[in-house]
């Protein structure tokens, strides 16, 4: 136990990465084997994660769980890990979504054993992301979460995998390159990347002294841009999105969930837990640009996402819409940094990550399941499907309706946040986008007038072709899913209180 | 147990119902609706012990029963809350009576509307209406009504509604307030589409939600502007003195609103959206497209009165911006006549209730645009009572036509159109008759009906503060509205069957019979509530509906001295129009005789076209066209799509036009030909034996030996 | 420290060459069996000298000096420090791997790995061996440029024998010319600074820790830093004379293109450093910005070349190219950072190529092509191989988690704390490395595999897989644990620093 305090972090860290290792050793027939040990290795991270849920004091501000080891002496690294309201509400969320995706794959037949790993890896790359508080620690894992994926797409994707993974790999790689190279600047100026010392020393430095030859503004400005593009990318933010609708279709399915539902997390985590703290001016004056553009994501996405023919494209677009929620949240905290709007506008963002982070993985899935079936995800082959799948359309409506931000589940709760918060500050793009929200009903609706309602489409009723109900594995995935999204939906605090607590001590 | 607590578990029976049909007892049918309207029952039970000792309470409008729980951890210090919680003030209380009322009374209904006890249909689909079943009695077979496919379902959805209801109802705050109003947008929409299997009952789903939605999005910024001015949202904090004069005080930098004129505004447009207000009316006739129990609920009960509901709730605050109170009135007044007039040239007798619903709540809004509270309130709740009777009432009729159909085995007969019917007083009395009555309080058929009352009350605050364009308007309306009651009454029930189906319809089951009563007794006595103390000049109670209700807002309204023309007027309307109608009426026999049947009135002012093709189209073809296609895959991607050959290119012009040419050449092989010379001496070298490589290299040494040796030795 | 480690790990391979020429022509296994245990005697020893190198005293190590020619000043002194052990056990691995993957098998229509006068082949090989042991082991100049000379010929014979037959006259001689011209230039500049040396200190030695002490003229070191470094650098592949190295990475055996990559290319970079920048300092600094800009140059032009090329073996070779530009650009820094990760760089790199070469190797013995749209699926015949491929091409666009980072995050460090812009720059071969390497590992090893190679592949050997793993291992250990090396290394790098008078 005493063993399980000190290293907590550090547990759910690696304990996919061993388990994946482990897997490696693994008799290559074995595929039942295989997916059940993988699914229970990811149940521990989620346990781990659960115990620093609750021993996590909100109460008390900075860091917890904090470990340091000596890693990369030579350049000022150090292996720091720790959390605090913010990362833990992210940390919980992939070891939550982690083992639903793992139950979701059991129906992969190729590859079992390396499918398998790759995710266990992906895991330890997002986490690492939400716990270091080492900028090249950040960084290492930031990259590291790449690769995982980009085969999980390439190797076990649909039609169009090529293009897709390579286009994910390469337009972040590109995006983060810039970051590369800002942390490699702060590396130079300060000989440490640690973040809790950059806090101060970067935003104490002395503007009259010029770095590089250079206005320290000026080098801040292009580190700041740097970074944001390299976030912007990942998030996505319109017009860096177009790598996400190609990626999330020809993802297989359970690489979808993690994709939407944690890995574009990682970019809005940057800007709360980097940009924010580093760069509160630079912040301030370019929120503008971050709330034009976050606005643009919600319009476009939403309007993208109606003019879709194919499922999964069009709640892979959602996705870019329900983030232009978190990134205006952003925007108007960092107008506005310290004010009470600011807080929750950032509660609003940070919850609207943890329910997309729900909602999405859960849509598709559900889109998943239906094309497991059907082999197709064109919206015109389907119609009038509900008397066939009583269970799963009930499903699939109650999710689309949190997608939607139906008042009682969890997705109304932070758009409503959001929009309070910018209201004051950014109200003229809280008006706009208010637009996109509404277009959000239309695709939602869209989706499941296409798939569930109107005549029945006789192709899939008798026959080979009979569309068989959701079975109980997969009702298992959706359970966690839908209880969460109730439950913040109707009763917030357990969550939101340690957001806010978070909120409130860090901005 | 105490009334607060009480007031709390009020709405928890109907969610409850949902929650366990859908996960467990949706296989049974019995157990679905008992569970169902046993739930609606509790709900009704607790709501009227609310509004008993809500009555017995002195100065309820001051001390209201409220309690609150910290619901939403927020903003500046870690200990700040969002409270949520529950209200009942006089309006709260009388609306929640007629709503519980309403509510049980159309749960009954549904049970006999839906052919509980009958069996199978012979080829049901779930998703479509029941075509019937054929049984076989004593030798011969015949059709008989079939019980609906999704039973247990419907009561689902009615269960989930009803707590949209109770929750909006019974809230504190206007944010749990909108939460009860979007469950029921998620109702209408799930309960309008409830036979999603028919393309038109599908469209119309959307429809509803979509337009509705327009509204709450605007609600929503309200919402949020109003908690950002005030840091609250709870009804009682924000109708303090203080509160409402800052808010009044405030410019929001809006074309000169005051913050209480915009958020005021935006408010009521989340009602326009609800209430089916023009221009926002569309969906609400396409909404027919639902079960009739669905049309009674929506119309009368719930949604449609929530949208009523929301502005009254927030009239202290509405009522401070005079330019927004214009707005409003001008919008329920034009309302008011505008769908009266669609009202007189439809034929299915659900859309002739459904435009006079419009019209009704037209004159709601316009009565709180006009500062008549009271007035509005009285006919909110009237209405929901005579409007409830005469959906279910349609129903009834539209369930005997069916039995003719089934009967005559003719489907193509509409047993909705009214040019069908004809003579079926005989064929169902009690429907005829509760109808009648329901049909009479609409007209506003003096003294009896409650219905004349409350318009009665209106006319007379309208008269009584000069409103002299809202008065004429609705007395137009009001006398369109007895017009084409009495032209529904005349085709529907009056004269002889103009069909073999309307010949064999016939009386309906007590579960739906059961509710036309109670409700037309309400349809009649409700009005007596509010009749002014001074009527005629007779020595009568104090009204003790304007003293109750009145009771809720900050200062008491004055009572309006009675007036004769105010009442006259509602008389001549009422009276003349269903004159007008009986005489018109009694001889037409098919469309083609009815002289109303002009098309623009017919096609509902082409709104629908209009909206499609300056809508709707348009969004969708911009999201394909110029936001996907356009925008993403062109620009976007074109721009990335350009860095990979970019590079190739680079790669080859660097490899092709400098590394070969120049390194190459002039760095590298000194020339080509120097080293394939050399390649050729060496080339008799490499096929020769090991010993010449072994001299060859003893060789590099002395040559290298030999170099060093003499530089050191110079 | 009485055992003499280091001439033992040099001659070793010497010795079995010798023997293995004294087998009969016709026992190819023995040979084989020879050469693996010398190689393997050898590589224990680098990995004890590694081990036991102590780095708290840091400086020269197991230094071991025998009289060699006195009248000239000339004493065979060896020793090590952190620059150069890591350099020595790459030697070793490298040597080890590589004749591991030259066994082969002679299966018909495989004949992989060396089939053809396989005891020739190691006794070349091993001679080359003990030429860069010598030379990463050498205190003394006179013997370093011996070493130096007897590591490069053998290349030529390597290539030109057991070379790939259409380009191998060519590729050899010009390799030659390149190599033997760059050592001819840098060593006139030897012998100018063991002559000033001579005249300033009375003492005229070869001992380079003398001559660190001799005290040139700032013009002197202007003159003649430049004919030394780039003399030595053309090894090392620098910008503009890297061409003769695609070339002869195309025409060299599976086994040499691994020793050339893997280790010859870092005996250029290692002289140039040992011999140009610590005994002619401010030489280097005068020149700083031409070495910093021949290595930008390198690196950004290896990767867009690189992005280009259908022939694996020529992608690898530019890839080469540009990553060696990185280790030229750490040593262009003249800083600390960068030129620790110069170090790390050397072997990182070395490591990666090497694997890369083999199993490019193993693909091109089975598939007698190297066409990279010729090749495809490869990943369901040799799935090890594929492993090992994606982890060295991983490593090869520096991602984290492997020790290509550990080696180029500090050396742009480095160059942000010289001159920032270069860095930005040089950044821009990262993406278009990932790029090119992820599309031709998707075309090779996952793409749909042509008829004609249907039924002609084989997997690859266990002796193979040995190899693959060990260099994989390396790659990610450094990566996991950078201080495995990264502190060895800077302590070599301090006393550069010393030298360069604390800049």
């Amino acid at each position: 136990m005493n063993f399980i305090d000190a290293q907590l972090l550090s547990l759910i860290l690696f304990v996919p990465a061993i388990a994946a290792v482990i897997i490696l050793f693994f008799p290559d027939g074995e595929n039942k084997l295989i997916r059940w040990f993988a699914f229970g290795a990811s149940l521990i991270p989620f346990v781990l994660s659960l115990v620093a849920w609750f021993r996590f004091d909100a109460n008390q501000p900075g860091f917890q769980f904090e470990e340091s080891y000596v890693w990369y002496e030579a350049i000022g690294s150090s292996f720091h890990l720790g959390v605090d309201g913010l990362s833990l509400t992210m940390v919980l969320l992939t070891t939550l979504l982690t083992p639903l995706a793992i139950l979701a794959s059991f129906t992969i037949t190729d590859r079992v054993k390396w499918y398998m790993m790759l995710f266990l890896f992906l895991e330890t790359g997002m986490l690492g992301v939400f716990m270091a508080l080492d900028l090249l620690i950040f960084f290492v894992f930031w990259e590291v979460g790449l690769v995982p994926m980009y085969f999980l797409i390439n190797q076990w994707g649909s039609a169009n995998r090529n293009y897709a993974s390579l286009k994910f790999l390469i337009y972040t790689m590109g995006g983060s390159l810039g970051l590369l190279l800002a942390i490699q600047l702060l590396g130079v100026l300060f000989q440490t990347f640690d973040l809790v010392t950059l806090y101060e020393r970067w935003n104490s430095i002395d503007p009259a002294t010029p770095l590089l030859g250079m206005s320290v503004s000026t080098v801040k400005t292009v580190a700041f841009w740097a970074f944001a593009i390299a976030f912007a990318i990942k998030v996505p933010i319109w017009p860096f999105h177009t790598w996400l609708p190609d990626a999330h279709t020809e993802a297989p399915t359970a690489g979808s969930m993690l994709l939407a539902g944690v890995l574009l997390k990682l970019g809005a985590y940057g800007f709360l837990r980097l940009i924010l703290p580093l760069y509160p001016d630079e912040a301030r004056i370019f929120a503008g640009v971050l709330a034009l553009l976050a606005t643009a994501a919600i319009v476009f996405g939403a309007f993208a996402s109606y003019a879709q023919t194919d499922f999964k494209r069009l709640v892979a677009y959602s996705s870019v819409n329900h983030m232009g929620f978190v990134v205006l949240g952003i925007a108007a905290a960092a107008l506005a940094a310290g004010t009470n709007d600011a807080n929750i506008a950032l509660n609003g963002a940070i919850l609207q990550m943890f329910n997309h982070g729900l909602s999405a993985a859960g849509m598709f899935f559900l889109v998943g399941v239906i094309y497991e079936r059907t082999h197709t995800r064109d919206l015109e082959k389907f119609g009038g499907l509900f008397p066939l799948v009583p269970v799963y359309g009930g499903i699939l409506i109650f999710t689309s309706m949190a997608s939607l931000g139906l008042p009682g589940l969890n997705g109304f709760i932070s758009e409503f946040l959001v929009v309070r918060g910018s209201w004051p500050i950014l109200t003229v793009y809280t008006v706009i986008s208010m637009l996109g929200l509404l277009f959000t009903g239309a695709y939602i609706l869209k989706g499941i007038k296409k798939v569930l309602h109107g005549p029945l489409n006789e192709h899939w009723a008798h026959g080979e072709h009979r569309l068989t109900e959701i079975n109980a594995r997969e009702v298992l995935v959706m359970v966690p899913l839908m209880a969460l999204i109730l439950w913040i939906g109707i009763w917030p605090a357990w969550i939101l209180d340690v957001i806010n607590k978070a909120v409130v001590t860090l901005f | 147990m105490t009334t607060e607590t009480l007031m709390w578990l009020i709405p928890l029976p109907p969610v409850l119902t949902f929650a366990l049909i859908v996960l467990f007892t949706n296989r049974s049918k019995t157990l679905s609706h008992t569970l169902a309207v046993g739930a609606a029952f509790l709900s009704l039970l607790g709501s009227m012990i609310v509004f008993v000792s809500a009555l017995g309470v002195e100065h309820l409008g001051e001390h209201p029963f409220e309690s609150s729980v910290n619901w939403l951890p927020l903003g500046e210090s870690v200990e700040t809350y969002f409270k949520i919680g529950v209200l009942v003030d006089p309006t709260t209380a009388v609306v929640l009576f007629f709503v519980a009322i309403t509510i049980f009374m159309i749960f009954l209904y549904s049970v006999g509307y839906h052919n509980f006890g009958q069996p199978e249909g012979d080829h049901d689909h779930k998703g479509l209406p029941p075509h019937g079943a054929t049984v076989e009695e004593h030798g011969h077979k015949h059709a008989v009504p079939s019980v609906e496919p999704m039973y247990s379902r419907f009561f689902a959805f009615l269960g989930l509604f009803a707590f949209g209801m109770y929750v909006l109802v019974l809230s504190d705050n206007l944010l749990t307030f909108f939460v009860g109003w979007e469950i029921m947008g998620l109702c209408s929409y799930l309960l309008i589409g409830f036979w999603y299997a028919k393309p038109s009952a599908r469209d119309a789903a959307v429809k509803a939600f979509m337009t509705t939605r327009i509204g709450d999005v605007f609600m929503l910024l309200g919402i949020a502007y109003l908690y950002y001015a005030t840091g609250t949202l709870t009804f009682r904090e924000i109708f303090t003195e203080e509160v409402l004069h800052t808010l009044a005080t405030v410019p929001s930098g809006f074309l000169g609103f005051s913050a209480a004129g915009l958020i005021g505004l935006l408010l009521f447009i989340g009602t326009v959206g609800k209430s089916a207000q023009f221009p926002l009316h569309v969906w609400l006739p396409d909404a027919m497209e639902g079960p009739t129990p669905v049309s009674a609920m929506i119309h009368a009960a719930t949604m449609v009165s929530a949208g009523v509901y929301a502005v009254v709730r927030m009239f202290p605050l509405i009522s401070l911006d005079a330019r927004t109170m214009t707005i409003v009135a001008f919008i329920g007044a034009f309302t008011a006549i505008f769908a009266a007039t669609i009202a007189v040239a439809q034929n299915d007798i659900k859309r002739v209730l459904a435009y006079s619903t419009i019209s009704q709540l037209g004159f709601m809004i316009a009565a709180l645009g006009i500062g008549a509270y009271v007035a509005a309130v009285f006919h909110l709740i009237t209405h929901a009572f005579f409007k409830a009777l005469l959906f279910l009432g349609s129903g009834s009729v539209i369930h005997g036509m069916e039995h003719g159909v089934l009967h005559t085995g003719n489907h193509h007969v509409d047993p909705q159109d009214m040019f069908n019917m004809g003579g079926l007083r005989r064929k169902m009395p009690i429907t005829f008759w509760t109808f009648l009555i329901g049909g009479f309080a609409l007209a506003g058929f003096p003294l009896i009906t409650a219905g004349f009352w409350s318009k009665d009350e209106i006319f007379a605050d309208a008269f009584a503060n000069g409103h002299w364009a809202v008065f004429i308007t609705l007395a137009l309306a009001a006398f369109m509205t007895a017009f084409y009651t009495m032209r529904q009454i005349t085709l529907t029930f009056l004269g002889e069957p103009r069909t073999q189906e309307a010949e064999h319809a016939q009386e309906t089951p007590w579960t739906m019979t059961t509710p036309l009563i109670i409700l037309s007794i309400f349809a009649i006595a409700y009005g007596w509530v509010g009749i002014p103390e001074d009527f005629m000049g007779l020595p009568l109670q104090p009204n003790w509906l304007h003293e109750f209700v009145g009771g809720t807002l900050a200062e008491h309204p004055e009572t309006i001295a009675f007036s004769w023309i105010p009442l006259l007027t509602s008389l001549v309307v009422a009276l003349g129009g269903l004159y007008l109608g009986w005489m018109t009426y009694r001889s037409v026999s098919s469309p083609a005789e009815d002289r109303f049947q002009i098309p623009l009135l017919k096609n509902k002012y082409y709104f629908d076209e209009f909206y499609d093709r300056a809508f709707v189209k348009p969004a969708y073809w911009f999201a394909e066209n110029v936001v996907y296609r356009f925008l993403d895959q062109g620009v976007i991607d074109g721009i990335l799509h350009s860095f990979g050959p970019a590079t190739d290119r680079l790669g080859s012009i660097i490899r092709n036009n400098f590394d070969l040419p120049v390194i190459n050449r002039f760095f590298g092989d000194g020339s080509a030909e120097v080293t394939y010379r050399a390649g050729d001496k060496l080339r008799a070298v490499q096929t020769g034996r090991i010993q010449q490589y072994l001299m060859l290299a003893l060789v590099v040494f002395i040559a290298i030996g030999a170099v060093l040796y003499f530089f050191l030795m110079a | 420290m009485n055992f003499p480690v280091l001439s033992v790990i040099t001659f070793t391979p010497v010795v079995a060459a010798i023997i293995i020429l004294l087998l009969p022509a016709q026992r190819k296994n023995e040979a084989r069996a020879v050469a693996l245990a010398a190689a393997a005697f050898a590589l224990i020893l680098s990995f004890w000298v590694y081990f036991h190198y102590d780095q708290a005293a840091a400086g020269y190590q197991f230094v071991e000096t025998y009289r060699w020619l006195p009248a000239l000043g000339i004493s065979l002194k060896f020793g090590v420090d952190g620059i150069s052990a890591p350099l020595v056990l790459l030697t070793g691995v490298v040597m080890f791997t590589g004749v591991l993957i030259s066994w082969g098998d002679d299966h018909p229509h495989v004949m992989a790995g060396i089939q053809d006068r396989p005891r020739e082949f190691f006794a070349f090989l091993f001679i080359l061996a003990a030429g860069v042991f010598g030379v990463f082991v050498s205190l003394d100049l006179f013997m370093l440029f011996f070493f130096y000379e007897i590591a490069v010929f053998p290349m030529y014979l390597l290539i030109a024998i057991w070379g790939w037959v259409v380009t191998r006259e060519y590729a050899a001689m010009k390799l030659t010319l390149y190599l033997f011209v760059g050592s001819v230039v840098s060593l006139v500049g030897v012998l100018a600074m063991y002559w000033v040396a001579g005249q300033n200190t009375g003492v005229y030695t070869f001992d380079m820790l003398e001559m660190e002490k001799a005290g040139f003229s700032q013009a002197f070191q202007n003159i003649w830093f430049l004919p030394v470094f780039l003399g030595f650098a053309v090894l090392g592949g620098i910008w503009p004379f890297h061409n003769w190295s695609p070339d002869g990475h195309v025409a060299a055996p599976t086994a040499v293109s691994m020793f050339h990559a893997g280790v010859l290319m870092k005996l250029g970079a290692f002289a140039a450093l040992r011999v140009g920048i610590m005994l002619l300092p401010q030489g280097a600094q005068t020149w700083q910005w031409l070495i910093m800009l021949f290595a930008a140059v390198a690196v950004v032009y290896g990767a867009y070349i690189a992005f280009v090329q259908k022939d694996l073996k020529y992608m690898i070779g530019f890839s080469s190219v540009s990553h060696m530009g990185l280790v030229m650009l750490g040593f262009s820094t003249l800083n600390q950072t960068g030129l620790t990760g110069a170090g790390v760089q050397m072997f990182s790199h070395g490591v990666m190529t090497a694997l890369f070469f083999a199993i490019t190797g193993m693909i091109y013995d089975r598939s007698h092509t190297r066409q990279i749209p010729e090749l495809g699926g490869m990943s369901k015949i040799m799935p090890f191989a594929t492993i090992g491929f994606i982890i060295g091409g991983l490593v090869s666009m520096g991602m984290p988690g492997f020790s290509g980072f550990v080696a180029e995050f500090p050396i742009f460090m480095g160059v942000w704390g010289a001159q920032w812009l270069v860095a930005v720059i040089a950044s821009i071969s990262i993406v278009i490395t990932a790029a090119y390497i992820m599309r031709n590992i998707r075309q090779v090893f996952f793409g749909e595999m042509p008829e004609k190679l249907e039924g002609h592949m084989t997997d690859v050997t266990v002796l193979d897989k040995v190899a693959i793993t060990t260099l994989c291992l390396f790659m990610i250990v450094i990566g996991l644990f950078p201080s495995f090396m990264v502190p060895m290394v800077e302590k070599g790098v301090e006393n550069i620093l010393r030298l360069l008078g604390g800049a």
